[in-house]
């Protein structure tokens, strides 16, 4: 089920008074609740929510997540905190619609709207804590909130920003082609050396080693590079959101070079 | 004028917002005793579009919001088809701002609105229909 289908549960606090609420409030957002604190006495929830908990006074933060949990679970709600919502922001003020993120992103997680503009359809598609995408991004209008820094993390674009060459990573590098060239080449020549050893753990190590390489220059975490698909599929998925991409580009009125 | 609505936002998949700062806020706007809406995680009902975002942006009034950068929340917004109101809106960043600050914003009547304006210098042209 897609994540904007998935039923969540909010709650409402009524009359809980300032240390008690804290307390509540500390536990109920740390398990991914959205907690309304009203000064209504009498709250009337919209009709047709039965995805609303009002609750009038706090007893205990345990009580209370306990009461939360419970109702969660009846409504088939969502549980938060087995997702950790990381994924691309585009800020629309900077993007042009040249579709580089949609070619270069090997998971799904841009599409275009029906009018053939870039949009990010599959949020939690995305891999946790790679920014990849928005370091190919010419106008770095890729953000990804939880990142260390700016402008990244959303903080302002400057011009060094759009100059500086850590912000430009060659696609076709980290497209399949020279990766897995230099991955083969390593794996042959660490292959010949491991038919004589006869250590498949040793290829492996051969093989993470350079991974990690990978991802200390372009930033990328090694369990991404680690959970790409094979070298075929890769080539595979790169024709397919390449194609996807030159569709939208051959449609889109709006593109601006 | 309506008194602003309050929102928080707890980022509570990650520390990239000093634990001491965010509970410092909460602390704060819990002693207030003034109503308010927390949110565990801003990033998270953006990526379900959750309805909770339309309601904020539909309500009348001034929003104030306490979670990061002004840019990175005028479009997680935006991306869950609910448009900040630019006049009306201000953003306490509390990666960089104290907590006493940002209390005292969030409780102040008056708004100093600080969303990135559309059409920033050396910025592409907005593609705007989005919103
Ligand atoms: S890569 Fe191109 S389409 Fe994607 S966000 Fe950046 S400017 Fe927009
Ligand atoms: S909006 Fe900012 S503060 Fe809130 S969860 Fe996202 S990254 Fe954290």
């Amino acid at each position: 089920m897609s994540l904007k289908d998935q039923k969540t549960l909010r709650l409402v606090l009524t009359e809980a008074p300032g240390a008690k609420r804290y307390h509540a409030l500390q536990k109920l957002l740390e398990h991914g609740y959205t907690v309304t604190c009203t000064t209504e006495t009498n709250f009337q929830a919209e009709s047709n929510h039965s995805n609303v908990l009002v609750v009038t006074g706090v007893t205990s933060s345990e009580n209370l997540l306990e009461q939360a949990e419970t109702t969660r679970s009846q409504i088939e709600a969502v549980k938060h905190g087995e997702w950790k919502p990381w994924f691309p922001v585009i800020d629309y003020d900077r993007c042009t619609n040249c579709m580089q993120c949609l070619s270069f992103c090997l998971f799904g997680v841009y599409g275009v709207d029906q009018n053939h503009k870039i949009e990010v359809q599959n949020n939690d598609s995305c891999k946790t804590n790679c920014p990849a995408c928005s370091r190919v991004c010419p106008e770095a209008a890729i953000m990804f909130p939880k990142y260390k820094t700016g402008p990244i993390n959303g903080d302002a674009v400057t011009a060094a920003d759009l100059d500086r060459e850590k912000m430009k990573i060659d696609i076709s590098a980290l497209l399949g082609g020279d990766v897995y060239s230099m991955l083969r080449t390593r794996s042959e020549r660490a292959q010949s050396r491991f038919s004589k050893e006869r250590d498949p753990d040793k290829a492996l190590k051969e093989r993470q080693r350079c991974l990690v390489k990978l991802a200390e220059a372009g930033d990328i975490p090694p369990e991404v590079l680690m959970a790409l698909p094979s070298p075929e599929e890769i080539i595979q998925r790169a024709e397919v959101a390449k194609a996807k991409a030159a569709a939208a580009l051959q449609n889109s009125p709006q593109q601006i070079s | 004028m309506s008194n602003p609505q309050i929102i928080y936002c707890h980022c509570a998949y990650a520390q990239v917002v000093p634990k001491e700062v965010k509970e410092a806020v909460l602390r704060k706007l819990c002693d207030a005793n003034i109503p308010f809406e927390a949110v565990a995680d801003l990033c998270e009902l953006s990526a379900r579009r959750d309805a909770g975002l339309q309601r904020i942006v539909t309500t009348t009034g001034p929003i104030k919001i306490a979670a990061c950068y002004p840019r990175a929340v005028k479009w997680l917004f935006a991306a869950a088809q609910a448009r900040l109101p630019a006049d009306s809106t201000e953003i306490l960043n509390m990666r960089v701002q104290t907590a006493e600050e940002i209390f005292e914003r969030l409780l102040n009547p008056e708004v100093k609105p600080n969303l990135p304006a559309s059409e920033q210098p050396g910025a592409k042209p907005n593609l705007s229909s989005h919103v």
